[in-house]
């Protein structure tokens, strides 16, 4: 049954929205937004910024926008010029005790109090500059939060956060009228694992991680979709890059798998897609050393390698591979008879968000081992003994833990870096990381994500599905193709459960596979 | 009565008949002088014909808003699928009120039994009676009494009938102004911070525990057995002026008037006879300069408004303030407004709650600017900011406390103005000890 419709009109926009629909809910269906703080759509609402107070006709107080729920013919104003100033007071009320330290904030470009002052603040403070501002030391909350209290709005979506999301209450509003603060439990910390999300819903400076304290201004990032390479959550993430690097990752809303919010091991899971000893080129050896080449000999010399084969062939994939690379090692495995495997770290004990259903950080450490296992990929304990036996080899990104050398006489090892046990490989194809390409993951519901390239690859290194498909072509096994997204419509053709999917059917907070997912253990 | 002074024959005393007699406050003394017979009575009645009486009787909240009392207690349901609350608002921290500590302090049983007799009519289960911290006396006076009414079977497992199973607890605040408000009160109860919150929802709906709750102040529970027993017509007939404001009204006086003290007169006294004959009059030699009706909260009354100020709901709206708690501050010609106008908006600051923003700032910039008036720092453009600011802080926020700091500051400018602009223009020597 849908629910019952109220229709009431925003600043001259008429909208249709359930019942018990706030204003502020109802305004962003009409493309209108009421400036507010305290509110936050996956909080409860506290009703204490006052930010949102808009003028409802026939009501005799300004009403606030968070709280108050829609009535059928309201006529809403947001703009009236009563709702405007009392806006404006709120903000010349909140700029009185707030430093205004902006060109040293990390805030600055992307604050609402900068932003809303800007868009219909009052040009000057009346408040008298011999007047002391309110003076709070900084403090340290835990292992990455800092507390700026000078900056402060008192909203409490860091309190309601810790109270009621991460049901871990140690946040409190301490004193009361102008010297109010927010106080910390004596003897705890924010160390709770999804801690780093007060910083995210902090609406002014106040909130800081320390991971990215003064790495970079708000207005100098780029930002591009992305899934989190953390776990089998698969959270949706904004990668934030400045010159070519990952600067940090923030949580990107996605109502069905992570709403707002994203784990600090996730969010600390960045700095590996900067590292600089990457393979930058093609590298070929076998009796000699390994030595920069070009793609067009280095795929030749791999495809010659491949068809010459005549022993057991086994592949290693990454469960950090993107769905589009595992599904072109397949068909080259599939082609050559050759086997699947991969391994997958894992560590015990969830940490999940108590109040967000099925939103954790998982024991299983990898972003794609779901796509792995629907592409029957195996997975091995050990990837040592797995490769016990083996003539050929061919690595997908694998780090190759546990493995000293590789005893088959050909390896072609396609990896972002090159570790201690791929030095003896007969070939080397660099690729890109998953900040460096297009490409899916299927989370560990059956969810398949697309994630956006957001910088560049080092020197000649090529997205992994790009190096298989030339390999394959060079083989006579198929076609090349233009872009990841072809490559996913090969295998929505191919692979049963990705029926009907494509990038732009995805879109960027993605769909479930069809059928049953195995789910991850 | 008047206490500590002898009871004024224009007086009009219900509630306050047996203020100053100590054996007024055990249960056989009360009983003496016709104690819980008001809640005999009930027991057995319809609840609906309770209500019905109390709100026949125009009995108005007697903690500041004045709402009818009955009309409040309909809210409840009437059809009990949650356990019912009653909360009693004995948190009494309005500057310049002390009524309900009198009562109290000396007829704790007359409280008990209007509790009760509430309780009974909204089926509440558990009665809060939220006293003030600072009463100590008075807690302790509340205590024992309510000991005894548990002894005596007035309520609890020695009561016959449905009071058995009704409990009433006393509740001490810690301090906080705010607390009097009564979603913070509940908050309070809850072992929360006492901050206010959002309504809707109505404590009715959802009240103490996310229960149906209501909240009454002292004085108008005090007040419920007189009406059951004398009936609302003869509570009615207690009015002498607009028939909407009923019954009696005890009357915290302070300030410069020779006899200071609780005086309990009928709606519609006028507030000229309070303070020239009841209360004896200015101090020799000085006149009556302004006076803050219904506790600090509302606007003050310029002389004139005060001689002409009828004391009832309606009365005192007509001059431009509000009845309040009835907590009536007098100043005399010796008193400097402005000062005064700062030492109360610099209590709100301190007690503000810091959930509003308008209210958490406000407050305490209007201190600033007010106590660099005084200073003779200010400039003339600081009356103007002063309103200005005081509008920004009126009708805005979760609670009325920003309003209140609002109001003294808005009705001081508007009435002393020159006051203010002796300081401004150096007229007046800067105040000492100012901060």
């Amino acid at each position: 049954m849908s629910p019952e419709l109220v229709t009431l009109t925003i600043e001259g926009v008429q909208v249709s929205v359930p019942k018990g629909t706030t204003i502020l809910e109802a305004a962003k269906q009409a493309g209108v937004l009421i400036p507010h703080y305290c509110y936050h759509p996956g909080l409860p609402v506290a009703g204490v910024c006052r930010m949102c107070l808009v003028e409802v006709e026939g009501a005799p107080k300004l009403q606030i926008g968070c709280s108050a729920t829609v009535v059928a013919g309201q006529v809403v104003h947001v703009q009236s010029d009563e709702a405007r100033k009392a806006r404006q007071g709120v903000l010349e009320f909140l700029l009185i005790n707030h430093p205004l330290d902006c060109p040293i904030c990390d805030q600055a470009g992307e604050c609402e109090l900068q932003d809303y002052v800007f868009q219909e603040g009052r040009a000057r403070t009346r408040y008298t500059p011999t007047f002391a501002k309110r003076f709070n030391p900084v403090e340290d909350f835990g292992p990455d939060i800092l507390y700026v209290a000078n900056r402060c709005i008192l909203c409490t979506r860091c309190v309601r956060f810790m109270e009621h999301v991460a049901d871990e209450p140690v946040l409190n509003v301490s004193e009361r009228g102008d010297r109010a603060f927010i106080g910390i439990h004596p003897g705890r910390e924010l160390d709770h694992a999804w801690a780093g999300n007060v910083v995210d819903l902090c609406p002014v400076g106040s909130l800081l991680s320390k991971e990215t304290l003064h790495s970079a201004r708000a207005w100098e990032l780029d930002k591009s979709a992305g899934i989190c390479t953390g776990c089998s959550q698969g959270c949706n993430v904004h990668l934030d890059t400045r010159n070519n690097v990952v600067v940090r990752l923030r949580p990107r809303v996605n109502a069905a798998v992570n709403r707002f919010y994203m784990c600090d091991h996730g969010r600390h899971e960045y700095r590996w897609l900067n590292r600089g000893d990457r393979v930058e080129a093609p590298l070929v050896g076998g009796v000699a050393p390994l030595a920069a080449t070009d793609w067009d000999h280095a795929l030749a010399r791999a495809a010659e390698l491949l068809r010459g084969v005549s022993g057991p062939l086994v592949g290693v994939a990454s469960p950090g591979a993107s769905t589009e690379a595992l599904f072109l090692l397949k068909r080259l495995l599939d082609a050559k008879g050759g086997r699947g495997v991969f391994a997958v770290r894992r560590e015990a004990g969830e940490r999940s968000l108590a109040g967000v259903p099925n939103l954790a950080l998982r024991e299983e450490r990898a972003p794609n081992a779901t796509a792995a296992r629907m592409l029957e990929f195996e997975e091995v304990e050990s990837v040592e003994a797995a490769l016990r036996g083996a003539a050929a080899v061919v690595v997908l990104d694998d780090q190759l833990h546990g493995v000293e050398a590789i005893g088959a006489g050909a390896v072609i090892y396609l990896g972002t870096t090159l570790p201690a046990a791929a030095r003896e490989a007969s070939i080397v194809l660099p690729i890109t990381n998953v900040a460096e390409e297009d490409g899916t993951f299927v989370n560990r519901d059956g969810r398949v994500q697309r994630y956006q390239q957001a910088k560049s690859g080092p020197g000649m290194a090529r997205p992994a599905w790009w190096v298989l498909a030339e390999l394959l072509r060079e083989m006579g096994l198929g076609e090349g193709f233009a872009g990841a997204a072809e490559v996913f419509a090969a295998l929505a053709d191919g692979e049963s459960s990705f029926d009907g999917l494509s990038y732009p059917s995805l879109g960027f907070v993605g769909r479930a596979v069809s059928g049953e997912v195995e789910m991850a253990r | 009565m008047g206490y500590p002074h002898a009871p004024h024959p224009k007086e009009t005393v219900v509630l306050s008949k047996y203020f100053g007699e100590p054996e007024a406050r055990t249960y056989a003394g009360w009983v003496a002088r016709g104690g819980y017979q008001g809640l005999e009575q009930v027991i057995g009645m319809d609840r609906g014909a309770i209500i019905d009486l109390v709100k026949a009787s125009g009995l108005r909240g007697r903690g500041g808003a004045g709402f009818p009392a009955g009309l409040k207690w309909s809210f409840m349901p009437t059809e009990k699928r949650k356990p019912h609350y009653l909360c009693c608002n004995a948190d009494e921290s309005e500057p310049g009120t002390f009524k309900d500590r009198e009562i109290m302090r000396w007829t704790p049983h007359q409280l008990i039994e209007g509790c009760a007799i509430a309780a009974y009519a909204i089926q509440a289960d558990v009665t809060y009676i939220y006293i003030r911290g600072e009463f100590t006396d008075a807690y302790a006076i509340m205590e024992r009494a309510l000991a005894e009414a548990y002894e005596h079977g007035v309520l609890g497992p020695k009561a016959k009938g449905p009071l058995r199973d009704m409990q009433m607890y006393l509740h001490r605040g810690a301090g906080a102004y705010i607390c009097g408000e009564e979603t913070a009160l509940m908050n309070s109860i809850e072992g929360r911070r006492g901050n206010p919150r959002i309504k809707p929802p109505f404590p009715a709906a959802a009240g103490v525990f996310g229960m149906p709750t209501t909240v009454n102040n002292v004085e108008t529970l005090a007040a419920v057995p007189h009406i059951i027993l004398r009936g609302a017509d003869w509570y009615k007939g207690l009015c002498r002026s607009n028939p909407r404001s009923t019954g009696t009204k005890l009357l915290s006086v302070c300030g410069h008037v020779r006899r200071p003290g609780n005086y309990e007169v009928e709606m519609g006294f006028p507030l000229k006879d309070l303070l020239y004959d009841l209360c004896g009059g200015m101090r020799a030699g000085h006149e009556l300069k302004a006076v803050i009706p219904g506790g600090s909260s509302v606007p003050m009354l310029s002389r004139d408004e005060a001689e002409a100020c009828l004391l009832d709901y309606e009365g005192v709206v007509e001059q431009g303030s509000m009845l309040g708690s009835g907590g009536v501050i007098v100043f005399d010609d010796s008193v400097d407004i402005v000062y005064q106008v700062m030492r109360l908006a610099r209590f709100y600051a301190h007690e503000s709650c810091a959930q509003c923003t308008q209210c958490r700032e406000g407050t305490a910039w209007t201190v600033r600017i007010l106590q660099r008036i005084l200073a003779g720092e200010g400039e003339t453009r600081d009356l103007d900011l002063l309103l200005d600011v005081a509008d920004n802080m009126t009708g805005k926020t979760i609670c009325v406390l920003s309003d209140s700091c609002a109001a003294p500051v808005v009705s001081g400018i508007k009435k002393f103005r020159s006051e203010f602009e002796a300081y401004l223009h150096g007229a007046r020597r800067p105040a000492v000890a100012v901060g």
